[in-house]
This record gives structure tokens, sequence and C-alpha cells, in this order.
């Protein structure tokens, strides 16, 4: 533990520091500067630096820190820190085929969503729906919206198979994402997915997003003149909730 | 339009109910002659003879049994399983701003876990000088904060974009609620970490987990978290439910339900976003050309008017009606709304119970007297920002039909001359 928690032993230096980093630090949004820090006198007379070491004892904390919390160790930032980036950071050495996927599927994720990764029910489907984005009931998975293969790995290793999560090992992974992706077709049954081959994957709407653009494709949204009268002539209803009647019914409590 | 209600439609029930309870005299409304003595008066009712419940009858209370069906719901269609799904708070019954945690809507991934505060960990990891490991009881020692945000997630309302589906603001927009914070500012215990390793802040990033299995992992830009982001472990008071993230949930104010991570465990400082599935297959909004939109993080302005509504038809007959809703914005304080009773032929400025705050629901009311008229009920929420609520037409013109999240469109409510009260859309 670096980080003393010894504020007892606060020199006036070090408060008269505090000061300074906390300012500093409100700059970058970080802390606050303590409300009763400002009523430590900045003229220097004799008594200060007794009066700074009370305050300083009761509510200051030293350069902005409370020296609460300790280290993380190494084996704790392996086992929590799995986050895999699109570009590959994270990715652990390893590698499978659609062959071996297909068994660990079959096994562990079809009942759910189905032997070809095509959906059971109401559970996601994982495959098809190429082309479909536009449509008018777009079907989107792994192979036709997912813009980075990254993505799928990450998920099926800390989230999947639900219910059991995290218990895939990392060559299990490898495997069954080429699964996935072979069952979209976007890899040949043969193909070995590995930390190496798996930029050779191309996903197919990786082109397809676009950063929010609220502001500028519905600035008409804001500071419109509202009409407050006469703002239209008719009113007609032109859909109705309870035709289509799938609101769920009152319990009987 | 016809009439043809079946009986099992909450509002009909409840419409049936309500009228029955308050008896033919109530729809005489103006008129202040008595039709005969009240019993309820005039004989001496057994509550006022006999005592009631003793102190500790239930040492943590329940609302009362008559309040019994002012309850979370859930619309088991849209989900294969309740342990990944949503149900929606109460909103046609709820009242003023803060939603009572109890009926406060849940939305799991992974189902909601029991974490025991001993249990509880909190990581932060990254970019930082120092990688860090908090407990809850380190947690409660840091500054405390205290402030008011409504959560929304971006899917409330979302079933409504084809057209108008289901009857009842629960359901419509009831995937929201509104709870008063404790926590730590995020910015301390990013600063207890140390910032100087990432270097320049701008442009960098936080990617947040859970502990429960979904991990339901987001990244959220290092600015925001600086800002107002915060580690919460109280709300309305008490700790937080088990079904909201006890004991620590990130409170991200103003931006989408998702983000707000629950079980709160790991912080991580980063170059760059993860792209995690939650922010890549889901809470992405596909517009009518296939392109899709991703980062919208802020919920833009929204009201509705909560009663009357469909599971809150008029059944006082003709008379003074309070018409009561909620507006919001992520983007900040709600300066003003606007209500018409005409489908939006003419609208009148609504009085706002207090100046809007902050990413926080605002309660509005307009005071009218019906005539027994039908009605075309709006609400129109304007914000601090300039942002005016949209029409549906208005949203769909830029967004088409399957964004699924994000309608933050004006509701139409039809109020019939007998007072029931369906989801409508109207030209
Ligand atoms: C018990 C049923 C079940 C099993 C078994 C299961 N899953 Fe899932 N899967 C789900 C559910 C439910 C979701 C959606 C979860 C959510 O929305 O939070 C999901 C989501 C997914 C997704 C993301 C879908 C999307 O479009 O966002 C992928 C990928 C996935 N599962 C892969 C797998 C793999 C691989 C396995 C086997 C190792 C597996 N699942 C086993 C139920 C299951």
């Amino acid at each position: 533990m670096l980080k003393s928690r010894d504020l007892f032993m606060i020199s006036f230096a070090s408060v008269f520091g505090v000061l300074l980093a906390a300012t500093y630090l409100a700059d970058r949004f970080i802390t606050q500067l303590p409300e009763d820090a400002k009523i430590v006198p900045i003229d220097l007379d004799l008594d200060f630096k007794l009066v700074a070491e009370a305050y300083a004892s009761v509510v200051a904390p030293r350069d902005g820190k409370f020296g609460l919390g300790r280290f993380a160790t190494k084996n704790e930032l392996a086992a929590w820190d799995k986050d895999i980036s699109p570009d590959g950071t994270g990715l652990p050495v390893g590698s499978g085929d659609a062959i071996d996927g297909e068994e660990i599927f079959s096994e562990r994720c079809a009942f759910c969503h189905g032997d070809f990764a095509e959906g059971l029910d109401n559970w996601p489907e994982l495959a098809g729906g190429l082309d479909t984005l536009a449509d008018e009931d777009p079907v989107k998975t792994v192979g036709s919206y997912w813009p980075y293969l990254s993505t799928t790995w990450d998920y099926v290793k800390r989230s999947m198979p639900f219910g059991y999560a995290q218990s895939l090992t990392d060559d299990e992974v490898y495997a069954t994402v080429a699964y996935i992706l072979y069952s979209n077709d976007l890899i040949d049954e043969d193909f070995v997915l590995s930390n190496e081959s798996f930029f050779d994957v191309e996903m197919p709407n990786a082109n397809g997003f676009i950063i929010d653009d609220r502001k500028i494709s519905e600035s008409h949204f804001w500071n419109k003149k509202v009409c407050m009268t006469d703002c239209k002539n008719d009113v007609k209803i032109t859909m109705r909730a309870a035709v289509l009647d799938v609101t769920p019914e009152d319990e009987e409590f | 339009m016809t009439d043809n209600f079946s009986d099992k439609k909450p509002s009909r029930r409840q419409f049936l109910a309500g009228a029955a309870a308050l008896g033919a005299g109530s729809s005489a409304a103006g008129s202040l002659s008595a039709s005969g003595d009240d019993p309820l008066i005039t004989e001496v009712q057994e509550w006022a003879q006999i005592t009631g419940d003793g102190v500790d009858a239930t040492p943590y209370g329940l609302p009362i049994e008559f309040e019994k069906d002012v309850v979370r719901r859930n619309v088991s269609w849209l989900t294969a399983d309740t342990i990944s799904s949503i149900n929606f708070s109460p909103i046609h019954a709820l009242d003023g701003t803060i939603t009572p945690q109890g009926c406060a809507f849940e939305r799991h991934h992974s189902g909601a876990i029991e974490l025991r505060k001993e249990d509880y960990r909190l990581m932060i990891n990254g970019l930082v000088d120092q990688e860090l490991v908090f407990t809850y009881e380190d947690l409660e020692r840091f500054p405390r904060e205290q402030h008011v945000y409504f959560c929304e997630c971006a899917a409330n309302t979302g079933m409504e974009w084809a057209g108008a589906q289901l009857n009842g603001v629960q359901f419509t927009h009831g995937m929201i609620h509104n709870m008063e914070y404790i926590g730590v500012p995020l910015r301390t215990l990013l600063n207890e970490a140390g910032l100087n390793a990432a270097g320049d802040l701008k442009g960098k990033w936080i990617f947040v987990e859970g502990a429960d299995a979904s991990s339901n992992g987001r990244s959220i830009p290092l600015e925001k978290a600086l800002d107002d982001v915060l580690v919460a472990f109280k709300a309305n008071g008490e700790a937080l439910r088990k079904e909201h993230g006890y004991p620590v949930r990130l409170v991200v104010p103003g931006w989408e339900g998702n983000m707000w991570v629950k079980w709160l465990r790991r912080v991580e400082v980063m170059d760059k976003p993860v792209e995690s599935r939650e922010e890549t297959s889901k809470y992405t909004d596909t517009l009518a050309d296939g392109i899709s939109r991703k980062w919208t993080w802020a919920m833009d302005a929204k009201s509705v008017v909560t009663s009357p509504s469909p599971q809150s038809p008029i059944t006082h007959g003709k008379g003074p009606l309070v018409i009561s809703g909620l507006a919001w914005s992520g983007r900040g304080a709600v300066k003003r709304v606007d209500v018409s009773i005409d489908g939006g032929k003419n609208w009148h400025e609504a009085r706002l119970v207090q100046p809007g705050a902050k990413m926080a629901l605002t309660r509005f009311y307009f005071d009218v007297e019906w005539n027994g008229m039908e009605l075309f009920l709006q609400s129109r929420a304007h914000d601090e920002t300039g942002y005016v609520q949209p029409t549906k037409e208005e949203l769909r013109e830029v967004r088409g039909l399957n964004t699924i999240y994000h309608n933050n469109c004006i509701q139409t409510w039809w109020i019939k001359s007998n007072g029931e009260v369906e989801n409508v859309e109207i030209s």
C-alpha cells in the first residue's frame, strides 16, 4: 500500500498541496475542493500549521485521495479483465474449427439456439438474415448484423451458455464461434479459427454502423416553433391497440 | 367506431369495478344535493370500534391489500424466458415522481442474483496509476452524493413503432423508474486509482461490467464517467433491491438503462470502446436503409399522460378531471409540457408541479372540466436544450419502423364518452 492513512501526520506543505491538487483536479472534473478546506486561512499566521493540521485530520484527503482500497493482484486482474476489443486486444492464444464446434454447439447451445444456430421458439437466432437489414422485418444475427467478430468471442466466453456461463475453455470458444460463422456461411468447415486467423474472417455488416447523428439528422426537433392553436383540421383514428389485442390480461389476485 | 371490448381487458374490468364502487351519485357532478344518508357515515363502522394491527405486524411493510394490483407486470410474449426479460412499472397508478423500489421495473439479462455486501468487490483497472480493489465497506467511506435520476430502458415504447399495440401506459411507457440515489461519484474512485496513466483524458473510455452471469458490459466515454456517473448503493433511502443490483449499481444520468450496470464489479479505463454485445447486437438503432446508429446513449425528451389512460379510466363522470402525467429528458431538465385534449388541434401549457430537474422525472397536471365528450389526449415535452418531443410520424420519417429503441413519440389516448380509454394512433 503506497497510500498512507496517517492523516494526523499531515504537514503544512501537504495541506497546501491538497488545496493546489484539489483546485487542479476540479478543473479536470475530478474532485471538488472539500467544503471545510476552504476555511483554512491562506495568510500564514503562526497558528496556521496547527489549524491546518486540525482541519486536515478531520476532512482533507492527501492529494485528493482517501487511501482506501488495495492493489489488485495479477491473478485477480487475469480473472476479471477478460474483455476482447475489436482490434483483438485480450484475445487468448487458442484455436478451434467448425467441426469441433458443431459437437459443442449441439450439446450445449442447440437446445436454445437450434441445431444450425437458426434459433428455437423465442430464443435468439445466431445465423441467417443476410441482406435483410433494410427489410420490413430485419433478421439480426451474428452473421447479418454484428460488426466485429471480437464481440462474438467475448460474449460466448463470458455470457454463454445461458445458465452456465464461463464454462467453455478458450479452445471451445474458438470452435463454437467457428461453428456460428460456418452456420452463417462466413467460413468453410475446415477453417481453423485462432487468435492468428481471427482477422481473416470478414463480417458482412462491419460498415453498417454510424455514430449517433441525432443532433444533425434530427436537428429539426430542436428549437422548433410549436403551434398552439388550430394546428390541424381533422383528427381520425388510424389504429387501435384494442383491435390488436396483445395486451396481457389482468391477473386475478 | 364500435365499442367491442372483450371482458378480459384490464381497462374494462377496472372500469366496471371502479364505476360500481363509486355508485351512481358520483356522476352527478356539480350537484351538491345528497341522494340519502350515507351509511358509511351514519352507521358505526367496524374499524371505528375494534382495534387494528399492532406495531410490528409487518416489520417491513407492503402496500395495503387494496393496492395489490399496483405491481410490476410482464408481457410474456416479448421474451423466451423471465430470466432474460423485462417488466413494467405501474405508472398508471403512481403519482408524484419517485418510483417505489418494490414496483420499479426490472430488466435482467441473466436473472437477479443475490450478492452479499461481504462478497462484493469492485475493481478499477486499465489505464490507471494503481489498479485497485474496493470492498463495499470501502465505498461507504468515500464522500457521498445524493441525486434523483430517471432510469429508462432504451426499448421503452419500443413495441409501439409500427402502431398502437399495448393498451396500457404501464406497458407502453413503464420501462422507467425514478429514484433518489446515494452513492459515490465514479470520478472519486477513478481519481483514487489515478488517471495520469491515461494521459490525455479526451477520447478515452471506461468499460463497466456486472458480477452476474451476463456481465452486461458497456463502454462509456471517460468524459461522462468524470461528469455525473454515480456508483450507487442506496435508493429512496434504503439499500438497493436485489433486482436493481444490490449492493451496488452504476447510475448513468440521462443515458439508456442498459448502461446502468447492476452488481457493478469492474471499471476499466481504456483507449477505445469494447464494442460489446450490448452495444452492437443490441441497443443499436437500425434505420430504414439498413444502416444502424450506435452509441445513441442519451434518452430524448419524452412525456406521457399517466392518468387517465387505458388502465386508469375516468370513473367519476363529467366535471372536474385531473389529467396527470410524467415528463423527462436525458439531456437536462424539462422546461415545459403542453397538453392537447383534441388530438393536437390545440395545445395548452400544463402545470409543472416543480421546476424540472436534470435527468429526473417531472410531474405535470392539467386540470379540466370534462363535459363527457370523447377526447384525444396528448402531451408534448420541451427540455432545456430546446428539444421538442416529436410526433410518431416525425420520428418515423427520420428513423423508419425498425429502430426498436428510443421511441419518444407523442402518445395519444382516446377517452371515450363513457370514460374508457384506449391507446390509438390518429391522423
Ligand atoms: C438455455 C438457453 C440457452 C443456451 C443453452 C445457450 N444460449 Fe445463447 N442465448 C440465450 C439467451 C436467452 C440469449 C439472450 C440473452 C440476453 O438477451 O441477455 C442468448 C444470446 C446468445 C448470443 C447473442 C445473440 C444476439 O443476437 O445478441 C449468442 C452469440 C449466443 N447466445 C451463443 C450461445 C452459445 C455459443 C451457446 C452454447 C455454448 C449458447 N448460446 C447457449 C439462451 C441460450
